[in-house]
């Protein structure tokens, strides 16, 4: 029954990786590529672009898109299903204990303890994709920073900042402008 | 706990980040401060620091399990089962139909134009969100916090240092840095 096999698989994903999404690829090279044959390398391949190139988490993207693969919508949605239960459970039973016990001297400590970490690692992920857009992946380099994407940065954090613009509209705003620019020129 | 929240406003905003957010956890986690503290306050600035942390620790990916537990904090079991639907249908519906269209969206010039330069507007998004929140931390003047913070960005950004390791090691220094405190106020 390939339902209850998909379904098992993304329960292990789900419940095993650990550490976002470049974490959950090995674990599913090794579980659907190698161990099951669902995709080829080629496939997988395939898979890690697009799961970079669109929305949402590594794991998702690649649960609908193996789902898909092996046995349409309603595989998709079993995977994806699967992949999210444990940390539905797990999560849940964290944020549960939180609101219990978070007023608790000792969770107050370790937990502001945590806060300036939880910052630095949004702004090393903010630092990444920054790099990224002003190079476009162009690796190693400084130098090659792409007037457009600079220009689209300044001024959506212009907005951001001094017009309180919401961050939905920024985005959509950067690439209608940002793909306008680049066909004008 | 429960605060005054739209079960409804809530999927829809979830659905539009999860929609629009590029670039992984962390960036998603800045589309929420952004929206669910900045623009609704339903949350407390405080609580996005510490539910981000309690995210990572669990397993699976980052932006579900924060789904879950941001969900969970405004609107309970309910709340969080709203939230991590939002979050999961807008990857579900991408990916199902780029499948069927993955050669025309691989090569298609504007779809990859438009994908590059969104990055330009998700980095100013979180660009603007680390400055409120890098400022907060600022403010405490506890130099401690202020270095720490510093040195698990250059840990974190250079060192390639994975994030649950960080937390992991920040967990641990906050239960040495109680015992510490306690031992010095019992004297």
């Amino acid at each position: 029954m390939i339902f209850v096999e998909l379904f098992l698989v993304y329960l292990q994903i789900g419940a095993f990786s650990f550490g976002g999404g470049y974490a959950a690829m090995p674990l599913i090279q090794s579980l659907c590529v190698d161990g099951k044959h669902w995709l080829t390398t080629g496939e997988f391949a395939d898979l890690t672009t697009i799961a970079e190139m669109t929305p949402g988490p590594i794991a998702v993207n690649s649960a609908t898109f193996i789902g898909q693969k092996m046995a349409g919508l309603p595989g998709a949605i079993v995977c994806t299903i699967a992949c999210i239960l444990p940390s539905l459970l797990i999560v849940l039973l964290l944020a549960y204990l939180y609101g219990r016990f978070s007023e608790l001297a000792v969770v107050k400590k370790v937990l502001g303890q945590l806060r300036p970490a939880v910052v630095a690692m949004i702004a090393s992920a903010g630092m990444t994709i920054l790099i990224l857009a002003l190079t476009q992946g162009s690796t190693g380099s400084w130098i090659p920073v792409h007037p457009v994407e600079l220009i689209v940065f300044l001024l959506c954090l212009f907005l951001l900042r001094k017009k309180k613009c919401g961050p939905i509209q920024i985005i959509f705003l950067s690439a209608v402008l940002g793909t306008a620019a680049y066909l004008l020129i | 706990m429960k605060r005054k929240i739209s079960y409804f406003r809530l999927f829809l905003t979830m659905m539009q980040i999860s929609a629009f957010t590029f670039g992984g956890g962390f960036v998603i986690i800045g589309m929420m401060q952004k929206k669910f503290c900045d623009e609704l306050h339903w949350v407390k600035e405080d609580e996005v620091l510490d539910m981000t942390a309690i995210a990572q620790s669990a397993p699976g990916a980052l932006a579900v399990n924060s789904a879950i537990i941001f969900g969970y904090r405004m609107g309970g079991i309910t709340g969080a089962l709203v939230s991590t639907l939002a979050v999961i249908i807008p990857p579900i519906v991408i990916i199902s139909v780029v499948c069927q269209i993955y050669d025309v969206f691989s090569t298609n010039r504007i779809v990859q134009i438009a994908l590059q330069v969104m990055r330009a507007g998700v980095a100013a998004v979180i660009v603007d969100v680390v400055m409120d929140l890098a400022g907060k931390v600022i403010e405490t003047k506890d130099a401690i916090n202020i270095v720490l913070m510093v040195l698990a960005f250059i840990a974190s950004w250079i060192c390639g240092i994975s994030s649950i390791q960080i937390i992991l090691f920040f967990l641990m220094l906050g239960i040495v840095r109680y015992f510490l405190e306690r031992k010095k106020v019992a004297q």
